[in-house]
């Protein structure tokens, strides 16, 4: 199939995608393409189209105008072939909670092909791979969050699909599950399947893609790697924290003369943050300030945030583009 | 080495699958569905409550309630009776396939069946195969109770099972219409409201309780294009010996008719619910 086609160069390629939700276009002509085996980050809001889009690329919606080719088949006239090559782990689990993490191993081997005896040996193995041996026998119901994401991705690589569709695999994840499961796309990655995830954290996209796309109300407004895109908002903001207010203040002074950004001042906490372009503008201020014979206490970069990438993008927060946006993203 | 290494050549291991599998058979993927629904009753046995109880409720209620005003005694009554009453609470318990499939398909997994290359209505298929099987225990409980009772059944076991049997072709053709209606109706209660105000005056106004000649003239005529009339008449038929051929057939052409027009149209909105 699809794996040994190695003249395939993209798993997906979307042309002019539209979608249209009570006379509103929640998908506005998203073109994008994911190239074999790389993982494509999918970033945006709450109501950007991120869901929708990724629902219409696996054949769970039919699109309102545009097309696109999933793994070199054409959405629409060979949904059963895109089917074949394709998995989806939605954003709410896609499992059924009544049966134990086994059955819906077997529930799903069996309606892909899989033969009672295959069914029962794969389930197996993938409890195995997902650290979920014990937890294989109890009702998904009474999962953890991060076991119940586990298991839902375990489901949706039964057939080992070329291309995985992944709806926010992190949301609701407390930081060590979510580390689990970064090292389970991580791995699945490196064994040459292609991820197409969607997140509304720059951290996720910044750690496991290779290309990250912004959507804002059903637009793609850029794209490109994470360094790039770090490229056109600042790589983050630093953070410096000082013993006395003497020494805040001059540092305030030293600060305000490097750059032209906000600084951000915080006297209780006696914390200065300002925004920074990239890491050697840190370095510089760091060591403007110790020359000048002020204490540092502390001092933290921090990624750039979602909001600040769409600030920069569109010129307003995340939580305006909310607004803004539509609530179909369900 | 560590956990993580390991955990990563366990997945290694489970992604180097030399082959897909081929697709599985209408057959195959419709007997799987059915697997999970006998699952979730061995997981919530509750929900056997209403093929139990039902059957069990309306037969006493009925025949009791009815049968001296109607028959001057209950046992007379209970002959003619348990037959319709057999429809009238199998036609009713049909409802639930439909609030069943409402409640399932908001669930993500719907999302993932869709995504399978298998034979669309087997998820539907499927569970109504098991619907066929609850149908079942409930005939099987009202008409052991009415046994009980002092039914007596005049074409003995042989017109019991053949009775079911059209019984239950005629249900597992009904229930269309409730999936159907699952897709496009919004909220369970909704759902109930229109099932009841369906399913009543179905199953009242026909000849489930009484002889129709007993009906004046304009009734009369309703109740006899009522197609619970029709299948009432055959299953009684069967169970006392009188059925007739053009009951059959036309019991067999309502059944055929309900699928060819609610299945099509449960999955086009199957296909394109969102």
């Amino acid at each position: 199939m699809n794996k040994e086609d190695n003249s395939l160069q993209y798993a997906v390629e979307a042309d002019q995608l539209v979608k249209i939700f009570n006379n509103e276009r929640v998908v506005d002509g998203i073109s994008l393409q994911v190239e074999k085996g790389m993982i494509y980050g999918f970033l945006g809001p709450n109501g950007a189209g991120k869901t929708t889009t990724i629902k219409m690329l696996a054949t769970l919606l039919k699109p309102d105008g545009g097309s696109a080719k999933v793994m070199g088949y054409d959405l629409q006239k060979e949904a059963n072939q895109v089917r074949r090559s394709i998995s989806l782990t939605g954003q709410f689990a896609s499992v059924d909670e009544d049966l134990t993490g086994f059955e819906n191993l077997i529930l799903i081997a069996r309606l892909v092909g899989f033969s009672k005896k295959g069914a029962k040996n794969r389930a197996h193995d993938l409890l195995k791979a997902f650290q979920l041996e014990e937890a294989g026998k109890r009702q998904v119901k009474k999962y953890s969050g991060g076991m119940r994401r586990r298991i839902d991705i375990a489901v949706s690589i039964l057939t080992s699909p070329d291309l995985l569709f992944l709806d926010e695999p992190t949301t609701g994840l407390d930081p060590r599950s979510r580390n689990q499961v970064w090292d389970i796309i991580r791995a699945l990655s490196d064994n040459g399947t292609t991820i197409f995830l969607t997140t509304q954290y720059l951290e996720e996209a910044d750690q496991l893609a290779d290309r990250i796309g912004v959507i804002d109300q059903g637009v793609l407004i850029a794209e490109g790697t994470s360094k790039e895109l770090k490229a056109s908002v600042g790589a983050g903001r630093l953070s410096v924290h000082f013993h006395t207010q003497e020494d805040l203040e001059k540092a305030h002074q030293i600060l305000k003369s490097l750059t032209d950004e906000p600084i951000e001042v915080n006297e209780k906490g006696m914390l200065l943050t300002v925004p920074i372009k990239d890491h050697s503008d840190a370095a510089n201020a760091i060591s403007k300030l110790v020359n000048e014979q002020i204490q540092v206490s502390d001092f933290q970069m921090g990624q750039p945030s979602l909001d600040e990438v769409f600030l920069t993008l569109t010129g307003k927060t995340t939580k305006q583009a909310e607004e803004g946006g539509i609530k179909h993203d369900e | 080495m560590t956990n993580k290494d390991e955990q990563a050549i366990d997945l290694q291991k489970v992604l180097n699958l030399s082959e897909h599998p081929k697709r599985p058979s209408a057959i195959t993927a419709s007997l799987t569905f059915g697997w999970r629904a006998l699952l979730k009753i061995k997981y919530v046995p509750e929900q056997l409550f209403d093929v139990t109880a039902f059957p069990i409720i309306f037969l006493l209620m009925f025949t009791y309630l009815f049968g001296g005003a109607i028959s001057g005694s209950t046992g007379e009554y209970l002959n003619f009776v348990l037959p319709g009453i057999l429809v009238m609470t199998v036609s009713m318990i049909t409802m639930y396939t439909g609030l069943d499939l409402n409640k399932d398909i908001e669930k993500g997994i719907f999302d993932r069946f869709k995504t399978l290359p298998i034979w669309r209505p087997a998820a539907l298929v499927g569970a109504l195969l098991v619907d066929m099987l609850r149908y079942t225990v409930a005939s099987t409980i009202m008409i052991s109770l009415g046994y009980i009772l002092g039914f007596r059944p005049e074409a003995g076991i042989t017109g019991i099972i053949l009775g079911i049997l059209i019984l239950l072709l005629f249900s597992f053709s009904l229930s269309w219409i409730w999936t159907f209606l699952s897709l496009i109706v919004r909220s369970e209660k909704a759902l109930m409201g229109i099932s009841m105000m369906i399913l009543f005056p179905l199953t009242f106004l026909s000849s489930v309780f009484v002889d129709t000649a007993t009906m004046p003239g304009w009734l009369q005529k309703l109740v006899d294009i009522n197609p619970i009339t029709y299948v009432v008449d055959t299953v009684r038929g069967f169970i006392h010996g009188t059925v007739t051929s053009d009951l059959i057939l036309v019991v067999s052409l309502i059944s055929l008719g309900l699928i060819v027009i609610f299945a099509p149209l449960t999955m086009y909105f199957y296909r394109n619910h969102s």
